[in-house]
C-alpha cells in the first residue's frame, strides 16, 4: 500500500501524468487550472522532461502535436477560454491520428466568462469542439482520486486508439483536496510501441503525419478509418456507475462534480424514504446511451443535472427516448447547485 | 568534343526557361516538343558549346537536369 | 533526347535525399530551387536518417512528400510551435520548418517569433516571395507598398494596410537566436550563397548551436504575372531594396 497524501485535484493530475510516463508537457497559464502547471514547472525538469510554458495555447497545443509525432506521451492543460484556443490543435490531432492527453479544468463561459466551476464545455468536448468529424474520448473524474486514476487511463487510451483523450473536470475538483493514495508509475517498458512515429528514417521508409490529402477519395477513406476506430472505442471503452438504480423510481444522471453532489442527494433522498439513484457516465464520450436506455425503461424519471444549460441533458434524452419522463435542473455561470437544490427537485418529480 | 553535356528529364522539365538564361555557353533552348504535361521542353540547341558548369542545373527549380564532364580534360 | 555521357562523368544529379515525387510548384517557382538545396545539405551532413521536415500550409504544403526523411504536416503558422515539440521529445531528430511569408510571418508570428526567442536548436527556411500563393495571389505580409495582389487590386496602399513587415530584422532584435540571414535565388551567385547559408543553419543544429533562419527572396511568376525570368530581375532590382540581402545575426 502506498501513503496517502493529501493533494489538489489539480495536482493529483499532473503527478499521475508524470507516473504515466508523460515526457513532454506544455501549456500556457490560466485560471483554475494553474497548480497543474506549476506542478509541472517543478517537477518535469526535475526528472529530465520537458516543460515548456508556450507563448499561447495554440503554440502549447501544437507543440503536443509535434511531440506525440515523436512518439512521446505528452500532455497540454488549460481552462475554457484557452481550450477554445486548443480547438485547431485538437482537430488536428484527431485528423492526424496522433495521442495526447487534454486537460480540461472548466469555469464558467461563455466569452471570459469567470473563474468558477461549470460544466459548459460538455458540448465542446463531446462534440468536437473544433473543425471536421471527429471525437475524442472525454474522461469526467468525480473524486480527487479519480482524477489521478483516469489520468493514468487516458495516456493509456491515447495510445491504444492514437487519439486525442481529455480530462473534462472543473475548478471544483481541481482545487479541492482530498486524500489520496496516487497511483503506481507505470513501467515505460509498457508503453506501446510507435513504429509510426516520426522518430528519423533510419532502417525504414520514411514516416508522415498528416491529416491532409487533396483527392476526396482518400480523404473519405481517412474519414471512414477514424469512423471504425471510433466505433470500436464505443464497443471498447464504455465507462459509467451506477448507485442505487436496482429499485429506483428516479434516476438522476450527472457527471464530473455534479455526480459527487448528487450522491449526497441520493443518500438523503433515500432517508426520506424515496426511491432515488443516480448514473453517472465516467466516458461522457462515448457516452454510454445504452446502458442509460436499459435503466430508463425501469424508472418513470431520469433527472439530469448540470452546472449548464443543459448541455448532457441532450445525450441524456438521446438514450431515453420517451421511456421516461426526462426533466431538468441546471445552475450557470459558476453557480454549484447544492445538495438541498437538488433534493427539492428531486422530490418535485419523485413518487 | 564538347568538355561537358546534360540529361534533362523531358517529363520533370516545365519548360520555364530559367536554365536558358542561366546557362554562360547559349547552349540551351526550347525544343518545341511539349511533354505529357503540355510544357515546351527544353533541349540542347548547342551541345559542343557544353562546358559542365552546371549553372542550369544549379537553377532549375524541377531538378530536372543532370550534368556530366569529360573525364580528361580536352587536348589542346 | 538521349546524350552520350560513356567517357563521361556526372557532376550534377538530384540529390539523395530527395524523393523521385514530381514538384507540385508552377514553373519557374523558387521553391524548387531551396527543395533540391535542403536536400544536398542533408545529404551532404549525412542526416536524412534522423531529419524531420516540418511542413506548413501554402504552396509548400507538400514538402512532406519530397525529402527521403520523417515529415509532419502542421496546422497554418504552426511550424516552429510543432518543430519545438518534435526537437523538445527528442533532441537527437534534426528538425527543419519550411514556411512561406504567410505562414511564417503573419498567421504564425507568435509561434515564428516565440521559437527564436526560446532559442530553440532548430532550422528555420523561410520562403518570401510576397504573396499568398496557393489561395489565389492574395496580399501577403511581406507583399511591396504599391504591390497588385488579388486583394489590393489597386496596389497595397500602406495607409490602409501597413508596409511589407521585415520579420528577419524583428527576429534578429532578440538574444537568443544564433544565425538569421536573407539569401535570394535570382542568379547564380545566390544560389551558391543560400547553398552556403542553409549549410551553415543546418549545421548549427547538428552541433547544438541554437536557432537559425534562412530567409530567402522567392519569386512567384504566376501570382506576380511576370515571365520567370522577368521575376528574377524583379527580385535582384526591386525586392532586394525593401529585404536586403546578408546575414543579420551570426553568433556561432
Amino acid at each position: 500500500m502506498g501513503k496517502r497524501d493529501l493533494l489538489r485535484g489539480n495536482e493529483v493530475i499532473a503527478e499521475a501524468a508524470i507516473r504515466a510516463g508523460c515526457q513532454c508537457y506544455f501549456a500556457y497559464p490560466i485560471t483554475p487550472q494553474a497548480e497543474l502547471l506549476e506542478h509541472m514547472a517543478r517537477n518535469m525538469p526535475r526528472l529530465g522532461r520537458t516543460f515548456v510554458q508556450a507563448e499561447s495555447e495554440i503554440a502549447a497545443v501544437s507543440m503536443v502535436y509535434g511531440a506525440a509525432a515523436a512518439g512521446v506521451r505528452t500532455m497540454t492543460s488549460s481552462s475554457s477560454p484557452g481550450i477554445s484556443l486548443k480547438q485547431e490543435g485538437i482537430s488536428y490531432l484527431a485528423g492526424s491520428n496522433l495521442p495526447a492527453v487534454i486537460v480540461n479544468v472548466v469555469r464558467g463561459g461563455p466569452g471570459l466568462g469567470d473563474i468558477a466551476p461549470s460544466q459548459c464545455d460538455y458540448f465542446q468536448a463531446t462534440k468536437g469542439g473544433g473543425h471536421g468529424d471527429y471525437h475524442m474520448i472525454v474522461l469526467a473524474p468525480s473524486t480527487v482520486p479519480e482524477a489521478g486514476e483516469l489520468t493514468m487511463l487516458a495516456f493509456e487510451l491515447a495510445d491504444r486508439y492514437r487519439t486525442p483523450v481529455m480530462i473534462l473536470t472543473d475548478g471544483l475538483l481541481g482545487q479541492m483536496m482530498e486524500p489520496v493514495e496516487l497511483p503506481e508509475p507505470i513501467d515505460p517498458a509498457s508503453i506501446p510501441a510507435k513504429p509510426w512515429a516520426t522518430t528519423g528514417a533510419s532502417g525504414r521508409d520514411p514516416n508522415i503525419i498528416l491529416s491532409f490529402d487533396l483527392d476526396p477519395e482518400v480523404l473519405r477513406q481517412m474519414n471512414l478509418d477514424l469512423q471504425a476506430k471510433y466505433r470500436r472505442i464505443e464497443e471498447a471503452e464504455l465507462r459509467y456507475e451506477e448507485t442505487m438504480t436496482e429499485d429506483a423510481d428516479l434516476v438522476i444522471a450527472a457527471h464530473g462534480t455534479m455526480a459527487r453532489i448528487a450522491e449526497t442527494v441520493v443518500r438523503r433522498a433515500r432517508e426520506e424514504g424515496l426511491k432515488v439513484g443516480l448514473f453517472r457516465p465516467i466516458t461522457v464520450w462515448p457516452f454510454p446511451y445504452e446502458p442509460l436506455r436499459e435503466l430508463s425503461s425501469h424508472v418513470s424519471t431520469v433527472l439530469t443535472v448540470e452546472m449548464s444549460a443543459g448541455q448532457m441533458w441532450e445525450d441524456v434524452r438521446l438514450a431515453v427516448a420517451e421511456r421516461a419522463a426526462t426533466p431538468f435542473y441546471g445552475e450557470m455561470g459558476g453557480i454549484v447547485p447544492t445538495p438541498r437544490d437538488i433534493l427539492s427537485e428531486v422530490r418535485k418529480h419523485a413518487g | 568534343m564538347p568538355r561537358g553535356t546534360v540529361r534533362i528529364d523531358e517529363e520533370r522539365c516545365k519548360g520555364c526557361g530559367l536554365c536558358i538564361a542561366a546557362c554562360p555557353q547559349q547552349v540551351l533552348g526550347f525544343s518545341g516538343e511539349l511533354n505529357h504535361s503540355g510544357y515546351n521542353v527544353v533541349h540542347m540547341e548547342r551541345p559542343s558549346a557544353c562546358v559542365g558548369c552546371a549553372f542550369c542545373a544549379m537553377t532549375c527549380p524541377d531538378i530536372a537536369i543532370e550534368v556530366y564532364r569529360q573525364k580528361v580534360p580536352a587536348q589542346s | 533526347m538521349q546524350v552520350e555521357t560513356a567517357d563521361m562523368v556526372k557532376v550534377f544529379s538530384r540529390p539523395q535525399s530527395l524523393t523521385a515525387a514530381k514538384s507540385t510548384y508552377c514553373p519557374g517557382c523558387h521553391h524548387g530551387i531551396l527543395t533540391r538545396i535542403i536536400g544536398k545539405t542533408i545529404d551532404e551532413l549525412g542526416i536524412a536518417e534522423r531529419t524531420v521536415c516540418i511542413a506548413p500550409v501554402g504552396c509548400s504544403v507538400f514538402a512532406y512528400n519530397w525529402y527521403r526523411c520523417d515529415a509532419i504536416q502542421a496546422a497554418h503558422g504552426r511550424a516552429s510551435a510543432v518543430a519545438t515539440g518534435v526537437k523538445r521529445a527528442d533532441p537527437n531528430l534534426i528538425v527543419f520548418a519550411y514556411q512561406g511569408d504567410g505562414d511564417f510571418a503573419s498567421i504564425g508570428t507568435a509561434e515564428s517569433i516565440h521559437a527564436a526567442n526560446r532559442g530553440e536548436n532548430i532550422t528555420v527556411i523561410f520562403v518570401n516571395n510576397q504573396v499568398y500563393g496557393m489561395t489565389g495571389g492574395e496580399m501577403a505580409p511581406t507583399s511591396l507598398v504599391h504591390q497588385k495582389t488579388t486583394t489590393t487590386p489597386a496596389g497595397r496602399d500602406p495607409a490602409q494596410v501597413g508596409y511589407p513587415i521585415r520579420f528577419s530584422e524583428m527576429i534578429a532584435q532578440l538574444d537568443a537566436p544564433t544565425y538569421i540571414t536573407r539569401q535570394a535565388l535570382f542568379d547564380t551567385r545566390r544560389i551558391l550563397d543560400t547553398e552556403e547559408a542553409i549549410k551553415k543553419a543546418f549545421e548549427n543544429q547538428v552541433n547544438e548551436k541554437g536557432y537559425s533562419l534562412v530567409e530567402v527572396l522567392s519569386t512567384c511568376p504566376t501570382n506576380w504575372r511576370m515571365s520567370p525570368i522577368a521575376s528574377n530581375k524583379h527580385v535582384a532590382d526591386v525586392v532586394t531594396e525593401v529585404f536586403p540581402l546578408g546575414d543579420l545575426v551570426d553568433r556561432r
